[in-house]
């Protein structure tokens, strides 16, 4: 191997490893603040990719039929379930967050499509509508189940990524996408070639990891949301709601899923499965960090994406057998670590 | 608190033996009857298959609490075991059987001790990481056909018969089946099962009756694997090829599926189970394509939407409403003539039993213990008393093993115990109760209190799947019985332990606890929740306890009780001991006065 590919396989690796330690971030705050093992995360990537992929190829994305159908659901959900929120302003608002928001983006969408706009207005609708399946998804599967056990939860993850995984084939197909990259930059540094969209992926990864900082140190919703992670019983004693805690946490999920896919659409072709090995991978980083620590799990998504990188130069087709066989040592380690058995809440 | 549902043991009584072998008879008939359709066994045959599959993970998720999703490659391991052997090889498949068995038993006993002592996240992302990483391994390796896997597999042959049609393997298949459930209700109804039916009540009440809990969920991951390799050895010799399609994640999630629909906690779930979804998803294969167009595996999204619905309206799944028309399971009968359990011999009455020295033990920078000491001698009842955060619950934690000290030691009959396991502590003769309450709501009182005689029998996986455990459960059993009835909880023997009001059920941990015939009985505010005549019960208990040698150090904040009933009272507050000595003398001592009414002059 010479050092030109050594380099190019290691930028591969860091630009993949971005996108890792964004899923790794959005699973672990998941986790530490409603206990969902999330793994549908994936699931927000590749939609992501294909929404866009669709507004490209001047189609109205179904996505934003699945916010809208889960909007109303979601709606409809909380006008059974919470008597105690019928007054006539509370219906109205929820009217206009649950049906409004999501309808509003269908109907923008469905204007801007064939309009070829460009990234500029067709990423925000993406994002907008991608984001908004977190909470209602939230709201719809998870939070009925707030107060069953981690395992519950997980298999009631694995349900959703099952009908996510489905119906994006119905909507997006079984063929894959890729979109325009977001810069055709070259830069040549030496014996390296770097290129425009793998900094792309590097400057918003590396921008929203400081949002994260700056929301989750230095706002009340972010203290909020961290109390949560703490000790739940404790942030609702202090008056923290922490039903809104997990929809702020789906919202970020979502959005971050998304953002993700946008940024890699156009590094790789995306299908409608595709979602869920990249999701997994996030995890391997996510469990490296133990599902708890936010820089950790940033860090090993980094070594993830260069493990991959070279696994798929020296052993390709053993490429996801390497990747996803390194959790076997850092388990192992966490085994040897572990101190006497604890009782689980 | 409870994961999917219940963990009840399935029936066995005599209508139900009647409906079952209707059951039996109708289903060995089925294949002889002319005009049965090949679908309808090609079908039956597939769930058969599937629910070897399923019954493992009752096992493990419905009665261990942990889950996989790494099942059907555990499927794969055993098919492609077979595949190479007997095709390259060949060996008779019989013969690979148990080879399959071998493999995939060590691999997954490998990939369980990774697990086992990590919270219960780690097992099924592990499994996950694992069902896909076999997967690709699988579809790579030269020697496993890559992609396109192994064909030319022979058929079973029974007695130089051929077992080419799916009407000769459907008995082989559902014999198989049987013997697994048989195997699985002897397991669960054993000595084992119980280790395993406690690990949903957390592992702390576990190690404190000395249960290894790390092996517990090892023996249930181990054996739900086994039954994996089975279905996929099976599946290698019906389908008489291999791929690795089967055997993938998806494959993997739909085995617990399976579980789900059916009843997660019940054997018969796992056959419901895999019937309903096999029968679904065929259907749906059908009629989504047309909605849809194109083709697809669209009835993943019906998949995934009814298995939210199930875990947010139905947890138990669809066996529970079966077994409503069934009659409820007699309850085991408690044999009065089993032969009585040996007893460890106790020590001489006033030798040191318990002795704790410059005990420390601190949270961070919180010192919650800071050097105490004190001795309790055999034969007394010593009282460990102080106001509310005074340290007596983690000086109890330090002495069980629960927590490992900071520094000092803990010394029973003058050997150190003071950071060994919880378990090893309790084979020593320690034994306890909890402040809050740790029993499995579900199980039987019965149940509950033989888990504390865990350390008396010694049967193991085999003798409870081949039924030689019998007379030894049986001793277990009497010996639950006789403690709950000298504590006073004769009539409840075969109720719920969770039906029981707060006293009572501390008044079952302590019958637990005397189950391990211990020589020194800890005890977590065993008075708090009792009515004053259960109180006067109690005390005449612990005096009784006192004659007959067990000595007792007890947490209690009930001063009236406490007084009447030691014989010495050690007083903590703020991590530190600050008076030792008779009741009479810790009335008056300023020290304790200071400590109790805040040092009002």
């Amino acid at each position: 191997m010479d050092p030109t590919i050594a380099l190019f396989l290691a930028q591969d690796g860091v630009t993949n490893g971005a996108i890792y330690a964004l899923l790794a971030l959005s699973l672990v705050l998941v986790f530490t603040i409603t206990r969902v093992i999330f793994i549908p995360q994936g699931e927000f990537v590749a939609y992501g990719a294909l929404t866009l992929a669709a507004f490209e190829r001047g189609v109205l994305p179904q996505t934003a039929w699945l916010a809208l159908l889960l909007g109303a659901a979601a709606f409809l959900d909380d006008l059974i379930r919470l008597p105690d929120r019928r007054s006539p302003r509370r219906v109205l608002a929820a009217l206009a967050g649950d049906v409004g928001f999501p309808a509003a983006v269908l109907a923008a969408a469905w204007w801007a499509a064939p309009r070829h706009l460009g990234p500029l207005a067709e990423v925000p609708l993406t994002l907008a509508m991608v984001a908004s399946l977190g909470p209602f998804l939230y709201r719809l599967v998870f939070r009925p189940l707030a107060e069953a056990p981690v395992l519950v939860l997980l298999i009631a993850a694995v349900g959703v990524h099952l009908a996510l995984v489905g119906l994006g084939l119905v909507f997006f197909g079984a063929e894959g996408f890729r979109t325009a990259p977001f810069s055709t930059a070259v830069i040549e540094a030496g014996p390296a070639t770097i290129t425009g969209q793998s900094l792309w992926v590097l400057g918003v990864t590396g921008g929203l990891i400081l949002a994260l900082w700056a929301f989750f140190g230095h706002t009340l919703t972010g203290k909020a949301l961290r109390a949560t992670a703490v000790n739940r019983l404790g942030a609702r004693l202090v008056g923290i709601p922490t039903a809104a805690a997990g929809r702020i946490a789906f919202v970020l999920a979502a959005f971050i899923g998304a953002l993700s896919g946008v940024l890699i659409a156009p590094v790789t072709t995306v299908f409608y499965d595709t979602g869920f090995l990249t999701g997994l991978k996030g995890f391997v980083a996510a469990i490296i960090g133990g599902l708890v620590s936010f820089p950790l799990a940033a860090a090993a998504a980094v070594l993830v994406g260069l493990v991959e990188a070279f696994a798929s130069f020296w052993a390709s087709s053993f490429k996801e057998v390497v990747v996803f066989t390194i959790i076997i040592p850092v388990l192992l380690w966490r085994s040897l670590r572990s101190g006497p058995a604890e009782d689980e809440e | 608190m409870s994961a999917l549902s219940m963990s009840r043991l399935p029936a066995t009584g005599g209508p139900v033996r009647f409906a079952g072998l209707a059951i039996l008879a109708a289903g060995a008939a089925l294949p002889l009857l002319p005009g049965v359709p090949e679908f309808w066994i090609t079908l039956l045959n597939a769930v058969g298959l599937s629910a070897l599959v399923a019954m493992g993970l009752v096992v493990l998720t419905g009665v261990g609490g942990l889950t996989s999703f790494g099942q059907a490659a555990f499927c794969g391991f055993g098919a492609y075991t077979t595949a190479v052997l007997s095709t390259v090889h060949g060996v008779s498949p019989w013969l690979t059987l148990v080879a399959a068995l071998l493999l995939t038993g060590a691999a997954a006993l490998l990939l369980g001790l990774l697990t086992v002592r990590l919270s219960g996240h780690y097992l099924p992302l592990g499994t996950m990481a694992w069902g896909i990483s076999l997967f690709y391994l699988f579809g790579n390796l030269d020697a496993l056909g890559r992609h396109d896997g192994i064909s030319d597999i022979p058929p079973l042959s029974v007695a130089g018969h051929a077992l080419y049609d799916g009407r000769s393997v459907y008995y082989v298949i559902w014999g198989i089946v049987a013997l697994a459930a048989l195997a699985t209700v002897r397991l669960l109804d054993s000595r084992v099962g119980r280790t395993i039916r406690a690990l949903r009540g957390g592992v702390l009440a576990a190690e404190a009756s000395g249960v290894d809990t790390a092996r517990a969920k090892l023996v249930a991951f181990v054996y739900a694997a086994l039954l994996a390799a089975v279905s996929g050895w099976l599946f290698a010799h019906v389908q008489r090829a291999v791929n690795p399609t089967p055997f993938g994640l998806n494959a993997g999630i739909e085995y617990l599926f399976m579980a789900v629909v059916g009843g997660v906690s019940h054997i018969g779930g796992a056959v419901l189970g895999a019937g309903l979804v096999l029968l679904l998803k065929d259907q749906l294969q059908v009629v989504l394509p047309w909605l849809f167009g194109g083709s697809g595996n669209y009835e993943s999204i019906v998949f995934g939407g009814l298995l939210v619905l199930l875990l947010q309206h139905a947890r138990g799944g669809l066996w529970p409403l079966a077994a409503r028309l069934l009659p409820a399971p007699a309850a085991p009968a408690v044999d009065p003539a089993a032969e009585p359990l040996p007893r460890r011999s106790l020590p001489e009455r006033g030798r040191p039993l318990l002795e704790i020295d410059d005990l420390q033990k601190s949270f961070g920078g919180l010192a919650a213990v800071r050097n105490v000491g004190f001795s309790v001698a055999a034969g007394e009842i010593v009282g460990l008393i102080g106001p509310n955060g005074a340290g007596k619950s983690t000086t109890f934690n330090l002495i069980t093993g629960v927590l490992r000290p900071s520094g000092g030691a803990v010394r029973l009959l003058g050997s150190g115990i003071g950071g060994l396991p919880a378990r090893a502590v309790a084979r020593r003769g320690v034994a306890r109760s909890f402040q809050h309450v740790k029993l499995l709501p579900e199980m039987s009182v019965l149940d509950n209190v033989m888990l504390g005689a865990h350390l008396r029998g010694r049967a193991g996986v085999l003798r409870a799947v081949l039924r030689l455990d019998r007379a030894e459960e049986a001793r277990l059993r009497r010996e639950a019985a006789v403690q709950l009835e000298r504590c006073g909880l004769g009539d409840s023997l075969h109720r719920p332990a969770g039906t029981l009001a707060l006293g009572q059920s501390r008044i079952v941990e302590i019958a637990r606890a005397l189950c391990l015939d211990p020589l020194l009985l800890l005890l977590d505010e065993p008075a708090a929740g009792l009515r004053h005549a259960e109180k006067q019960a109690l005390g005449a208990l612990l005096r009784r306890l006192r004659e007959e040698g067990t000595t007792i150090l007890l947490v209690e904040h009930d001063m009236d009780f406490v007084m009447g009933l030691v014989d010495r009272l050690v007083v903590m507050e703020f991590g530190a001991r600050i008076a030792e000595g008779v009741p009479a003398d810790i009335r008056n001592d300023p020290a304790v006065l200071d400590a109790y009414l805040g040092g009002i002059e």
